[in-house]
């Protein structure tokens, strides 16, 4: 255990010292901003929009018994800008991007695809590694703030076609109410994330070994570490974040 | 006399409690090709990773041109690896990219930022020089058959022309006419460049080939080195048994 946290540090430390030093791979950061933040917009966006609509039915339910209902839109876009968005995009793309990059960098490694790259004097950090956590690093965010907002248009959706909220003082609600912090502190939330998430896939996919088993086990390590770290990660950015 | 172009000086390297490499000696010439023969297990891919750090050896020195690269590290390494080329097993080909920018990456990627159309029309070329033709450069590598893949994996290291390439295993999973072709294109290419060589095998056709020096490895150790066509005269028992392919000698094989 405590040989795999060191093991993890060094890798953090090359993949930061290294995988982000020049030579800068444009191409290939381009091709992972692709996979990693714009297909995942479907599934970050179905998401959000049932988790919004499901948030709104509860929070009514809820506020019912304390005749608070009408604070449903207020804290629906709470809910989702500090919360939910981050938390339920990261533990989203940790299940397709973090499971991609620990399958496809664990096959580089068992068939000597990485090893190929050094003695092609290109260093596999800065060539793989690097674009993977810059293009999650900054793609996190945008896709938090669309999980933001369809979220947020799930909770409207739901709210004012079944429990009967007027449409325009839904909205006049949600944007008196919202502060610009709430959506800040989501996004910062967000970039954290995605830097757990290429981390993970490129550290188990990196370290894979043993042939089809070996990347299977990686990609398991991968989906399920990201996950604990990001709510980890959630917990400790919301105490050091909100807590003023 | 001067030192040979690369340099093994008492390497060792262990897993764990398992000590691969005890002590290994040995050196090979400026353009000259030494073929290290050895059973499974020996450790003749540990030797050839300690060269290329891709594994760091635990003790000992490797020297490549008088140069000590063992505690090589970042950018100074990169500039080092940046004088080999390899050729893996399986070939090891990038299989995202097509044909032609496998064999060109070497050209196109770190300090050579080689235009693509400059590097296509030299990756074709190389893709001739190793029996290919040009129909194939923008097939992908997943519809190669077997000894395709090592033809395109042999013109990738060759491409960037490097001053040494080691090759590993290089006619495992081909049939022995295959295997022949891929003997002849290494010898062709290697000396065409001049380039100092180091492959490891257990073919011995394959090394009678290819070699112009021939260690053998045993237990971590070089139990015999010498020109290739002294391995028939060697009076070395470990070398017989491996030439005569015995399963009697003082080889003792693990089961």
């Amino acid at each position: 255990m405590l040989a795999e946290v060191g093991r993890l540090a060094l890798f953090t430390r090359d993949a930061v010292l290294r995988g982000l030093a020049p030579p800068w791979y444009f191409r290939q950061v381009f091709d992972q901003i692709l996979r990693i933040g714009y297909f995942s917009l479907p599934v970050v966006g179905l998401t959000a929009f049932f988790t919004g609509g499901a948030l709104a039915l509860q929070i009514y339910i809820g506020g019912t018994r304390y005749n608070a209902e009408n604070l449903v839109s207020q804290i629906v876009a709470l809910g989702i800008t500090r919360e939910l968005g981050p938390v339920m995009a990261g533990l989203m793309v940790t299940g397709r991007v973090a499971a991609a990059i620990a399958a496809e960098l664990g096959t580089m490694k068992v068939t000597e695809q990485i090893d190929a790259l050094t003695t092609l004097s290109t260093n596999p950090f800065k060539y793989l590694v690097g674009p993977r956590i810059v293009a999650a690093v900054l793609t996190m965010p945008i896709l938090v703030g669309v999980a933001d907002i369809i979220g947020i248009l799930g909770g409207y959706v739901v709210g004012t076609t079944s429990l009967g909220f007027n449409s325009a003082a839904y909205i006049k609600n949600t944007t008196d109410f919202v502060e610009f912090t709430d959506v800040t502190s989501g996004l910062i939330k967000a970039a954290v994330f995605g830097f757990i998430i290429a981390l993970m896939g490129c550290y188990h996919g990196f370290n894979s070994q043993g042939g089809a088993q070996g990347v299977g086990r990686a990609t398991t390590n991968a989906v399920v570490s990201g996950s604990i770290l990001i709510l980890a990660a959630n917990y400790a950015l919301t105490s050091l974040l909100f807590e003023k | 006399m001067p030192e040979p172009h690369i340099v093994l000086e008492n390497v060792h390297k262990s897993f764990g409690a398992k000590h691969v490499l005890r002590g290994v000696n040995v050196g090979v010439g400026k353009g000259r090709s030494l073929v290290i023969i050895g059973g499974s297990g020996t450790g003749k891919s540990v030797t050839l990773k300690c060269i290329l750090g891709l594994l760091k050896p635990d003790s000992g020195s490797i020297r490549v041109g008088g140069q000590e690269i063992t505690d090589l590290a970042g950018d100074a390494r990169d500039e080092m690896l940046a004088r080999f080329g390899m050729l893996f097993q399986g070939a090891a080909l990038f299989d995202s990219l097509n044909v032609w920018r496998n064999v060109a990456f070497g050209l196109m990627q770190g300090r050579r930022q080689m235009k693509a159309r400059e590097a296509r029309a030299i990756a074709i070329d190389k893709l001739a020089q190793v029996g290919l033709g040009p129909e194939l450069a923008d097939a992908s590598p997943a519809e190669l058959s077997g000894g395709m893949r090592k033809r395109v994996g042999l013109a990738r290291a060759i491409a960037p022309e490097p001053e040494i390439i080691f090759f590993d295993e290089p006619t495992t999973g081909l049939d022995p006419i295959m295997g022949d072709v891929i003997n002849n294109l290494i010898v062709d290419c290697t000396r065409g460049l001049g380039a100092t060589t180091i492959t490891i095998t257990h073919d011995m056709a394959s090394a009678r080939k290819i070699a112009d020096d021939i260690a053998m490895i045993y237990k971590g150790q070089i139990v015999w080195h010498g020109p290739a066509d002294e391995i028939d005269c060697s009076n070395n028992p470990f070398v017989d048994q491996f030439i005569h392919g015995r399963a009697e000698g003082p080889i003792q094989v693990d089961l």
